[in-house]
């Protein structure tokens, strides 16, 4: 567990390096969102410029969303931190049955 | 650790989420259920493409006359900056600090309120003037299950959050409730992730036609 390697025994400098620790993570939050802001205005700016082709838009789109999703779930869920092996197991199953389950829908369903 | 221990900010844990046994359950149960939730809304999202535009006749407005770019994008920023105010919420939870926690969470329930509050306004507006509404078509069905299930997401975590606060407002923070916290940041932030495939997949890709 992460908690044993951040004990030193003295617990003023544990604190010290612990603050400066999360301070560090903040940081990289708050950089994850700006990132965030920007992908998604790419996307909209994509958008609301009526010129580009759809074939060319939605895919683009939809690799920003990725993107974006991927910060969300790696930065602001901590997914990046150890001991999220068991979740990235969940979640990625949890994809895999949702993606197959949108194939299906959106390649043999028409009328 | 004694989970109803009193710690100080010397005593306490760099993981308070994972420092007990009965956090250690919460979290890896709470991120089950998200994998979980990842299912229910890919069906909805298939749902939702595979009856887009489907409308009985013309008298139907379509996806690209629907939706409007100006409100998505305000509903976005709104829900998106909700998730940056919980990121300093757990912040100040990791360095002990309830008092902060808490006014980043009130913060993060404002921006959800008024994100629900767009979304309000916006069902009410297809309603009253393009009457779309959830039985004029199966367009509509599948649009207003797939938002609306987010928006009830939103909702119900704004009760959750609300009532996280409420309850451990004069107790300050222990590894009883710090858990309780981390876990419906996680809830938060992943409503923000469904948002984001929703503002893409149904308004965006909406738009585009």
């Amino acid at each position: 567990m992460a908690n044993s390697q951040l004990n030193s025994g003295n617990p003023r400098v544990d604190i010290e390096y612990r603050r400066k620790k999360s301070a560090e993570e903040m940081k990289q939050q708050v950089v994850s969102f700006a990132l965030m802001i920007f992908l998604t205005l790419i996307a909209f700016a994509a958008v609301a410029m009526k010129g580009a082709s759809a074939w060319f838009v939605v895919p683009f789109i939809l690799l920003l969303a990725a993107v974006q999703v991927v910060f969300q779930l790696y930065y602001f869920m901590h997914m990046k931190h150890k001991g999220h092996e068991a979740p990235s197991m969940f979640l990625y199953s949890g994809l895999l049955v949702g993606l197959i389950t949108i194939l299906a829908f959106t390649t043999i369903i028409w009328w | 650790m004694h989970a109803e221990e009193k710690l100080t900010h010397e005593t306490w844990p760099a993981e308070p989420e994972k420092s007990t046994l009965e956090a250690k359950n919460k979290f890896l149960g709470f991120w089950f259920f998200l994998g979980g939730e990842t299912v229910l809304f890919a069906s909805l999202f298939a749902t939702y493409l595979a009856l887009k535009d489907k409308v009985p006749d013309t008298t139907h407005t379509l996806a690209k006359d629907l939706f409007d770019l100006p409100l998505t994008f305000v509903a976005t920023m709104l829900l998106l900056t909700s998730s940056l105010t919980s990121v300093y919420a757990m912040y100040h939870m990791k360095n002990f600090n309830a008092k902060k926690m808490n006014l980043w969470l009130i913060l993060t329930l404002l921006l959800g309120a008024a994100f629900l509050a767009l979304e309000v306004y916006e069902f009410s507006h297809y309603v009253h003037e393009y009457h779309h509404t959830f039985t004029s078509s199966a367009f509509g069905s599948a649009f207003y299950t797939l938002v609306g299930f987010h928006g009830a997401h939103v909702a119900f975590g704004l009760l959750w959050i609300t009532t996280l606060i409420v309850r451990n407002y004069n107790r300050g923070l222990d590894l009883y409730n710090a858990p309780k916290f981390y876990v419906a940041s996680l809830y938060w932030h992943f409503i923000d992730v469904v948002w984001v495939f929703i503002f893409t997949v149904v308004y965006l890709m909406g738009m585009v036609g």
